[in-house]
């Protein structure tokens, strides 16, 4: 029988596939078996290991980072970051800044970048503006205390406190 | 209605559609302080679930359709699966999982996948600008009633860090029959990934190509706005239709005789077989799409291949049939569904 694929060589590969309950029989010399990948040496290249490898990789002796840190948790899900290196998943919103540092890391290699440029939500977006407002309101508060401006101090802080409660903080 | 078997979009044709079939943009959310898929329990997802169906009692702006996964057949789900509605993983899970389609099945709204939220816009032909538009909308509309997981530096905020920032996946599917027959799309393939990009087989991730039809996504969502991702996909997309159409017009000018026989063979088998493969298939369609962007072939439509190519497909064909099938009697029914709509 000769090869499916290339119709030249000798079949000498049979290889059965079953995808969605449809089996289909493939023969194909050695060569053409090869390229089109549908030997498999149990080499695995998939996606998530290549990720688990950039996650896991930090660990690496050569780093010098201590092993125990990968005993972190994250306190609003519990996921440790001994799981998360294992697969790939973050457990909630708060992992990123339980392991801000180390994802940090990871971004950058994943994205050659650690800072959002697109687009920015209109309701959570004046959330962001408002914490930012806050920070910057908290600064002039703890300067006027300083100064000993009580009055001035006071004003800023019943600002402070209604941007918050705007907020829901 | 949703659960038809073809998409009201596939019976449409979009711009440069002799190379490019569709056009897909994809939004990662997540609802804030609620754990992420993978970690939450069966109530948070249940809750995640309840918001959205809240949201379309109270205000259902884009008519979406909400089905829980768990409510359809093995082969419905499969056949959403089949037609790039859900992704195999929902299909599989199962529980407590959801998605919401709009009438046309443009939309697709994903509920508990890996992220809470997977925004879809399918359009026909390259149309992303147009289909990005479009999710921005959908997406705006969401926030307004869902909060969504956002940090200031970070962007939108994802299970999988390989999303975060934008949260987007635009990715277009691309037809090359000639790039392949002249050996090309292995060094096409490797160029592209140069670009940021990454190319994959008809269905997502680990799937392999089939009937000449590629997936070329952004990679990188962080550090670059949507603009600019959306704008790189498209000019590479320019690239490969130049490309694609030169490989065409060289191989009608020198082996013309070589792809008539072709298109000519994969005609006649597919108007005259009493059963035949998806595998099979999907080449021979492929072929005769070839011949009818060549205009060699002129008395059928390409929107029919689309359709083609969707219903023979194993769940979408037995839903079709409205009973399960064997292998055996799938290939004998693909065969005359073909021929049927081949005459």
């Amino acid at each position: 029988m000769l090869c499916q694929n290339c119709q030249e060589n000798d079949a000498k590969v049979h290889v059965s596939k079953i995808i969605n309950g449809e089996k289909e029989d493939i023969y194909l010399c050695e060569e053409c078996a090869h390229i089109t990948g549908d030997l498999d040496f149990g080499l695995d290249f998939s996606f998530n290991n290549l990720l688990t490898g950039l996650l896991n990789n930090q660990f690496h002796p050569h780093h010098k980072i201590n092993l125990s840190n990968n005993n972190i948790k994250c306190e609003f899900c519990e996921l440790t970051y001994d799981t998360f290196s294992k697969s790939g998943r973050l457990g909630c919103n708060e992992c990123y800044n339980s392991f801000t540092d180390k994802i940090d890391k990871v971004l950058r290699r994943i994205h050659g970048n650690n800072r959002h440029t697109g687009k920015i939500p209109k309701r959570a977006g004046e959330k962001v503006m408002a914490k930012r407002k806050v920070k910057k309101l908290r600064k002039l508060m703890d300067e006027a205390v300083a100064k000993e401006e009580f009055e001035r101090a006071a004003e800023l802080r019943d600002e402070i406190k209604e941007l918050k409660d705007e907020i829901g903080e | 209605m949703t659960g038809e078997v073809i998409s009201q979009w596939m019976k449409k044709t979009g711009p440069d559609s002799d190379v490019v079939i569709s056009s897909r943009i994809r939004l990662a959310r997540n609802l804030e302080n609620i754990r992420f898929t993978n970690q939450a329990s069966d109530d948070e997802l249940k809750e995640v679930i309840g918001k959205i169906n809240n949201l379309l009692l109270n205000n259902n702006k884009f008519d979406l359709n909400l089905l829980e996964l768990g409510d359809l057949s093995k082969n419905k789900r499969n056949m959403l699966v089949e037609k790039h509605l859900i992704s195999p993983d929902l299909s599989e899970k199962n529980i407590n999982n959801a998605v919401a389609l709009s009438s046309e099945e443009i939309i697709s709204l994903m509920i508990n996948e890996e992220d809470h939220l997977r925004l879809q816009v399918l359009l026909p032909g390259l149309q992303l600008q147009e289909a990005w538009e479009m999710a921005d909308k959908i997406d705006d509309y969401l926030e307004q009633e869902i909060n969504i997981a956002f940090d200031e530096k970070y962007g939108y905020l994802t299970s999988c860090p390989t999303n975060v920032g934008t949260g987007l996946r635009s990715s277009i599917m691309v037809h090359l029959p000639a790039l392949t027959m002249v050996n090309r799309v292995k060094k096409f393939i490797s160029a592209i990934s140069q670009l940021g990009l990454a190319v994959r087989g008809l269905y997502g991730e680990g799937t392999e190509t089939v009937g000449n039809l590629y997936q070329i996504s952004n990679q990188v969502t962080l550090g670059r706005s949507e603009d600019e991702i959306i704008e790189n996909l498209i000019e590479v997309t320019h690239q490969i239709i130049t490309q694609e159409r030169n490989a065409r017009e060289i191989l009608l000018k020198e082996k013309e005789i070589f792809l008539k026989d072709q298109i000519y063979r994969a005609y006649g088998t597919l108007k005259y077989a009493y059963k035949i493969s998806v595998e099979e298939a999907m080449k021979l369609i492929s072929n005769v799409r070839l011949g009818i962007d060549l205009g060699i072939i002129e008395d059928i439509e390409s929107t029919i291949l689309n359709q083609l190519m969707v219903i023979i497909r194993p769940a979408t064909l037995q839903v079709l049939k409205g009973e399960e099938m064997t292998i055996e009697d799938r290939h004998i029914y693909r065969a005359q569904l073909i021929r049927e709509r081949l005459q």
